[in-house]
């Protein structure tokens, strides 16, 4: 029993990252239709910048709180800043190519900023700072819940309901439902399209940096490399959950997490990847559309 | 007269929504019948039940062959249907825009031909004999539609009129016995609008074919069609030759219902 | 001055993504000595090529607002050469000579990666017919390569077959492959399709990877036979020119293939299914058999393309199968303009060649190639070639004449 409770934390925890990122995943593809393959590394990014002012702030002689809160804050302005000028420069002059067109051009985008970060920084794997706060209350419930695990369940949990919330109930949110429904449409009733794509990688960047830096303290160390797999791995959450649907990226998270962490556990940790892409295959040839997928009975 | 086709009971269900709710409906051989009623009605569903795109919810769906029994096409797929003498027009036009208006056609002539993918490597006689049929055919075709001097053209370049004419002249490649047309006037102007109505005459003469058309131009509906079929929410609520249909005080409603100008003949 | 707003325009770009690079750019900390190297000349560096290349980007711009050019004025020079049998004969016959004389002027490791760029003409050309063609998203197209790499590898290994028995037994078997993939996902739309065919891939590799009584794990399989030639034995170089004009020679007959294939009844089809998959249904394509025709024709070309590279190196394992190799024969295939053949040729011997020879250029090489693919993506969406439609020969009926 405690063996299935481990493994079932340690999915829940895993699948928790697998979900923020898999939100800007899911969030670009429902308005532009495109697999954002530099998404990873947005989030790789994120991790790299916040270790630099992590590490500066700590030889300055802060300490606990003040430098996750700074870290973290700047890490996330700083995605949210990559995501937008990628947008810019590798998806916005092929508004009106082809669908492959901004695919290749966004698998380049990907293979730059990798050699990017490795060639500026390195290409060996950089410890991690462990930012998570410690204190009293998690530590009483640790034998439960490891402290990381308990925090990163909250954290990301807290932003997706934030996120929810925000595309429900705000005139921004509002206008990105409209724009991914319909985008025509939606330039017809005067919302402005290129705006909401700003905006949407904009969001999305800033969870892949939040899930980056909750990831990269729990692991405890990061390189160039990472964010290929946690992007693939997020990407196919999103397509399980069924690609376009925010509950569905959440929930697509969730159930990889778990499978990966069972499987594992149960199995063979070997195949940590081949559970979670043979759940994708037997889930997609059952429901064509993924767990929350629209149906996609065309209309003729 | 002998059936073609004959519809009965069909009903189709999306969810909890019924849009078709046990409609009948028959085509004899050689015969132009219209299917007319208000947006939304059905007609486009009707279409897509007969064709494969829907499994329907129930109901019977019957194609009547020359000596053999009729074939039931209740959920088989598309282009069995196709094979068996079903060809359809798209009302929201589907051709293939990459594609020249030639090859447009000479893909309707797939279902007509066979060879396979050693016959295209090796390309032996019989290929390529059945690959000058495929196209001797096709020009044919575009000349008998007036498609031919845009034969080498993108099917996308093609003005509108031309458009919905080469829709149809892929739906005759696959050498149809039925011919199912959805609202085939749509967007032409009067003069395009005339002559697709000798076309269609002249199809029907030339061909014996068997004509099914949804279509909202009601000159052309009253002139064309012998029988006419009037759905509304689903269910058949009149049906008749023009001369009925026209006076038909249901119908009438059912259409001032929905917008007071229509015009009833 | 005529450019100021521009200039103003490129500044601001410019200062943005000094700001953007600044952290990792600049600053680099080593936690281990508490130590941190600021390094402000890189400002300098990222500075300049923004301002140059948004300045640059900008007069783009204004240029092609200015005089938009008709599409068919856009042809490029190339193309119209393609166009016209006085100008690509002479050529042709020059690729050949060329082609004919390269392995016995060029050094060892100059055919080696000629032979390379071989292999992937023949992978571009297979993938093209799923992607191009068929118009199926393909990110796994590598495992068909791996099933034919280690289908030589291992059936070589364990029952001592030969390269001429196994070249056409690797092809068939990632064929099956193909077919037994194909036949569950072929039903899910575009990029559904995309994702599964990357996550088989990645169960393959991974099988691959951990399976070591079968697969002799990460460490891979060594020492497989290079083609034999009638029993005479070659030297290594002497077997780097036959690999060489074996390649050739197989790339030929699948450029003779793949345009039989793409000018028949099989390759409308298969258009017409890029085009609109429902509408071709209704002309009376079955819809699961086209795909799965592209599907397993695609994959076997990747088997035979995996039976030439295991026989080329010598060596395979895992890492040569990842899904960054499926994304540059993809790259091969969108660069090349989709569908087209000469355009997969010339975009496989691009992608392959240029940073072979760009290796003066040392770790930058694939941060420029990252670079070129978005550069080429933007200027040339549609790729290099666009396949133009074929025109038939007919014969007009004598009644219709009028028209």
């Amino acid at each position: 029993m405690n063996y299935f409770w481990d493994l079932f934390l340690g999915g829940l925890t895993r699948g928790s990252i697998y979900a923020l990122i898999a939100l800007g995943y899911t969030m670009v593809y429902g308005i532009l239709q495109l697999i954002n393959f530099a998404h990873g590394e947005i989030y790789m990014i994120a991790a790299f910048t916040a270790l630099i002012v992590a590490s500066i702030l700590t030889m300055q002689g802060l300490t606990g709180f003040s430098v996750l809160i700074l870290a973290g804050v700047i890490a996330i302005l700083y995605a949210a800043a990559y995501g937008f000028t990628v947008e810019k420069i590798a998806y916005k002059p092929l508004r009106q190519a082809s669908r492959l067109s901004p695919l290749i051009s966004a698998i380049g985008m990907s293979i730059f900023l990798q050699n990017y970060v490795m060639l500026a920084q390195t290409s060996d794997f950089l410890p991690f700072p462990n930012l998570l706060p410690q204190s009293e209350f998690l530590d009483s419930i640790s034998a439960w819940i490891g402290p990381s695990d308990f925090i990163i369940i909250v954290t990301s949990s807290v932003v997706m309901i934030a996120l929810s919330l925000l595309l429900k109930f705000t005139k921004m949110g509002r206008a990105m439902r409209a724009t991914a429904q319909d985008r025509e449409m939606a330039m017809l009733t005067g919302v402005s399209v290129n705006r909401i794509i700003s905006r949407t990688f904009i969001i999305g960047s800033a969870l892949a940096a939040i899930g980056g830096l909750l990831i990269a303290s729990h692991v405890g160390r990061i390189n160039f490399y990472i964010g290929f797999n946690a992007g693939i791995k997020a990407f196919t959450a999103a397509v399980l959950g069924g690609i376009g649907s925010i509950p569905g990226a959440m929930l697509g998270g969730l159930v990889l997490g778990l499978a990966e962490s069972f499987g594992t556990g149960y199995i063979s940790s070997d195949y940590e990847s081949v559970f979670a892409f043979t759940i994708l295959i037997l889930i997609l040839i059952l429901k064509p559309d993924g767990i929350l997928g629209r149906s996609s009975q065309q209309k003729v | 007269m002998d059936l073609i086709l004959d519809i009965k009971n069909l009903t189709m269900n999306f969810g909890g929504l019924k849009a078709l709710d046990g409609v009948n409906l028959h085509i004899r051989q050689g015969e132009i019948a219209a299917l007319i009623g208000p947006n939304g009605a059905g007609k486009t569903t009707l279409f897509n039940c007969l064709t494969g795109i829907y499994a329907p919810s129930s109901g019977d769906i019957l194609l009547y062959q020359p000596g053999a029994k009729p074939k039931r096409l209740n959920g088989l797929k598309i282009n069995t249907i196709t094979s068996l003498g079903v060809a359809r027009t798209f009302q929201n036009i589907r051709l293939f825009g990459g594609m020249t208006v030639l090859e447009n056609v000479m893909i309707g002539r797939h279902a007509r031909s066979k060879s396979g993918i050693l016959g295209a490597i090796f390309r032996p006689p019989a290929t390529r004999v059945e690959e000058k049929a495929i196209v001797d055919k096709s020009y044919a075709i575009l000349e008998y539609i007036d498609l031919a001097p845009y034969v080498n053209e993108l099917a996308k370049n093609l003005p509108y009129g031309a458009q919905r004419r080469l829709e149809i002249a892929r739906a005759l490649a696959t050498e149809p016995r039925l011919l199912l047309l959805d609202e085939p006037a749509a967007g032409m102007n009067p003069q395009e609008t005339r002559e697709l109505e000798g076309l269609l005459v002249r199809l029907q003469a030339d061909h014996e074919l068997s004509i099914l058309l949804i279509e909202h131009d009601m000159k052309l509906v009253m002139n064309l069609a012998r029988n006419i079929f009037v759905l509304d929410y689903g269910e058949e609520i009149a049906r008749g030759t023009p001369l009925e249909i026209r006076h038909n005080p249901a119908v009438i409603k059912a259409y001032l219902g929905e917008e007071a100008d229509a015009e009833i003949g | 001055m005529k450019y100021a707003p521009e200039l103003k325009r490129s500044a601001t770009i410019a200062l943005w993504l000094i700001l953007l690079t600044f952290p990792i750019m600049v600053i680099q900390v080593n936690t281990i000595e508490n130590i941190v190297v600021w390094r402000w000349m890189n400002i300098a560096g990222v500075g300049t090529v923004a301002f140059v290349l948004s300045f640059l980007w900008q007069i783009y711009q204004h240029r092609k607002t200015e005089s938009p050019l008709p599409v068919s004025a856009h042809l490029p020079a190339f193309q119209r050469l393609l166009a016209d049998p006085k100008l690509y004969r002479p050529m042709l016959i020059f690729i050949a000579a060329f082609a004919l004389v390269f392995p016995f002027t060029a050094s060892h490791y100059q055919i080696n990666i000629m032979s390379t760029a071989l292999i992937y003409i023949m992978l571009g050309l297979g993938l093209n017919i799923e992607v191009g063609l068929a118009g199926l998203l393909d990110l796994g197209y590598v495992a068909f390569y791996a099933v034919g790499a280690y289908s030589y590898a291992l059936l070589n290994y364990h029952f001592g077959l030969g390269f001429w028995t196994l070249l056409p037994a690797g092809a068939l078997l990632a064929a099956f492959f193909g077919i037994l993939v194909g036949f569950p996902v072929l039903r899910l739309r575009g990029d559904y399709l995309a994702i599964v065919t990357l996550a088989f891939a990645e169960i393959l590799r991974l099988v691959l990877e951990n399976w070591n009584a079968l697969s002799f794990g990460p460490s891979g399989i060594s020492n497989i036979p290079r083609p034999g030639l009638f029993g005479i034995e070659l030297t290594l170089e002497q077997s780097a020119v036959y690999m060489y004009f074996l390649l050739i020679a197989l790339c030929l007959l699948t450029i003779f293939v793949i345009y039989r294939l793409q000018h028949s009844r099989i390759g409308r089809a298969w258009v017409a299914l890029r085009e609109d998959e429902l509408a071709c249904q209704a002309m009376g394509i079955d819809k699961t058999r086209a795909k799965l025709t592209a599907f397993a024709l695609g994959a076997t070309w990747a088997g035979m393309a995996g039976v030439l590279f295991a026989a080329k190196t010598t060596f395979i394992n895992p890492a040569s199968f990842t899904f960054m190799e499926s994304a540059m024969i993809l790259a091969i295939v969108v660069l090349g303009g989709m569908g087209s053949i000469v355009g997969v040729i010339i975009a496989a011997l691009a992608i392959i060649l240029l940073p072979e020879y760009l290796r003066v250029l040392g770790d930058y090489r694939m941060l420029l190639f990252g670079a070129a693919l978005i550069g080429m993506m933007v200027f040339r969406p549609r790729g290099l070639i666009t396949p133009s439609s074929r025109t038939y020969v007919f014969q007009p009926s004598e009644h219709q004449e009028r028209t």
